[in-house]
């Protein structure tokens, strides 16, 4: 059961990178035995898996997934969203309204009009159907204020960080509100436009050293640093 | 004809452009060159320059040409006005046609299409200066574009055409030489797999010539795809080098 890749190392699509006795893990497929990978990333072992960490891919919807999107469309019981996947997703009238939706009263387009961003989970997806989305729950809705920024979906986790390590930092240094979507869409809120701007550098470095290791502890100096920079020139 | 085309390769064996029968042109490859596009690469090859750009998978307009199992692959090839001696018309051409399919159908084999059903894929390749072998030039690019807008695939395509010129056969056809020559033997092929996706021929060859044309080809896209990987991660060897 040869091995061909080390565990981090960067492959292109269609590399061999095991065979005999493994499980194609993410990013991954077999043939007669054989692991080769499908997408260009980095080589993870878990046991008997093989996995690739996509340095590039596109967001896929999941059932549970919290997601930000912008309506595209007004329709008759519902509204078209970009969710930002291969996929548009569908909110339905009754969702958004909290009682039984009579289309003779209601004018959806009050409710959220073409453009409008929202937090949003998703609530069924699969092959056969386009995903579904509710705003019912704490924490979704409309966005009414904050500012968005988009990142490759694949480095989400890394902006989270284990355990929530990375966020919560930057929560905490900055006084924003950050929602991540895992579809690669994030919101932040802060108190002044200062803080916002503070938290935008930290998520666009992350973006840009995502494969590098120890990245929170700089992140935590860069902000301290910042933070220090801008103290001063309050002061002068 | 025949004089002319005993011009094309000397006694030493040296063609043209000053190669000898079983090379390359230079190739340069670049991933990601475009920001807008999803997925993008640029090659010059020799005198050639294309770029492709991919966009999707996402959902299909108009919407009845999506398929309920698999994903849709479209292609555009398309020489600009600008891509050859004679202004072209911008107007897609029989070739141009002809040969967005052939792209397409070459690269079909090597994606998962069966993974995102009802959307589709979007590939745009533009001749902007045109040499000859533009097809497998394009199809080295498309398929770049293709890893580099995430999509999954069974492996990379390499193209490379192999040819004859003056009873030589020969590697990687240039303009004149494709003209003036008796043969071009165009072919893709997925390495790791082992398995071609696209292999045509025009011009006469005898089963000899057209068997020692093709394991040239073979060869020449071996070559062509060490250059192809490399393109591809040296988008990110900056990063992993920070790493270490």
């Amino acid at each position: 059961m040869p091995i061909y890749v080390e565990s981090r190392q960067l492959v292109t699509p269609g590399d061999l990178i095991a065979e005999g006795d493994y499980i194609a893990g993410e990013n991954t497929y077999a043939e007669d035995k054989k692991i080769y990978a499908s997408r260009i990333g980095i080589v993870e072992y878990e046991d008997k898996k093989v996995n690739v960490v996509a340095l590039r891919a596109f967001y896929i919807p999941r059932v549970g997934d919290i997601v930000i999107g912008t309506v595209v469309e007004v329709g008759f019981n519902g509204w078209t969203v970009d969710i930002n996947a291969p996929y548009q997703a569908i909110l339905r009238a009754s969702d958004v309204l909290s009682r039984p939706f009579k289309p003779q009263q209601d004018e959806l387009s009050q409710f959220l009009d073409i453009g409008d961003l929202i937090v949003a989970k998703i609530t069924a997806y699969d092959r056969a159907h386009d995903p579904q989305l509710t705003v019912g729950e704490p924490g979704l809705g409309k966005i009414t204020r904050g500012q968005i920024i988009r990142i490759t979906p694949t480095k989400i986790p890394r902006v989270i960080g284990r355990k929530g390590s990375m966020i919560s930092i930057i929560k905490k240094e900055t006084n924003c509100q950050i929602i991540l979507g895992l579809n690669g869409v994030i919101l932040i809120t802060g108190k002044s436009l200062e803080d916002e701007e503070l938290a935008i550098m930290a998520i666009r470095k992350i973006e840009e050293e995502s494969h590098t290791s120890g990245l929170t502890d700089r992140i935590t100096q860069m902000l301290k640093e910042e933070k220090a920079k801008r103290e001063e020139n309050k002061n002068e | 004809m025949s004089e002319k085309s005993e011009k094309l390769i000397d006694k030493k064996g040296v063609r043209l452009d000053g190669r000898k029968p079983d090379e390359l042109r230079p190739i340069k490859l670049e991933v990601g060159v475009l920001s807008n596009a999803d997925g993008s690469a640029y090659i010059e090859q020799g005198k050639n320059k294309i770029l492709a750009a991919v966009y999707g998978p996402k959902e299909l307009h108009p919407k009845h040409m999506a398929l309920p199992d698999r994903m849709v692959l479209r292609c555009r090839y398309h020489m600009a006005p600008f891509s050859v001696q004679e202004r072209k018309s911008p107007a897609p051409s029989r070739r141009e046609i002809e040969l967005s399919k052939v792209i397409r159908e070459a690269l079909e084999p090597s994606i998962f299409l069966e993974y995102y059903p009802k959307t589709g894929i979007d590939i745009f390749v533009e001749v902007l200066q045109a040499d000859g072998s533009t097809r497998c030039a394009s199809i080295v690019a498309a398929s770049l574009a293709l890893a580099d807008a995430g999509i999954p695939m069974r492996d990379l395509v390499v193209a490379c055409s192999a040819g004859k010129i003056d009873d030589t056969i020969i590697l990687d056809l240039m303009d004149t030489e494709d003209k003036m020559g008796s043969a071009d033997v165009p072919l893709a092929l997925m390495p790791n797999l082992n398995a071609i996706t696209l292999l045509q021929m025009d011009g006469t060859l005898t089963l000899e010539e057209f068997e020692k044309a093709v394991n040239l080809a073979l060869e020449g896209c071996k070559k062509i795809y060490a250059l192809q990987k490399e393109a591809l991660k040296s988008k990110y060897v900056s990063v992993k080098e920070v790493e270490e």
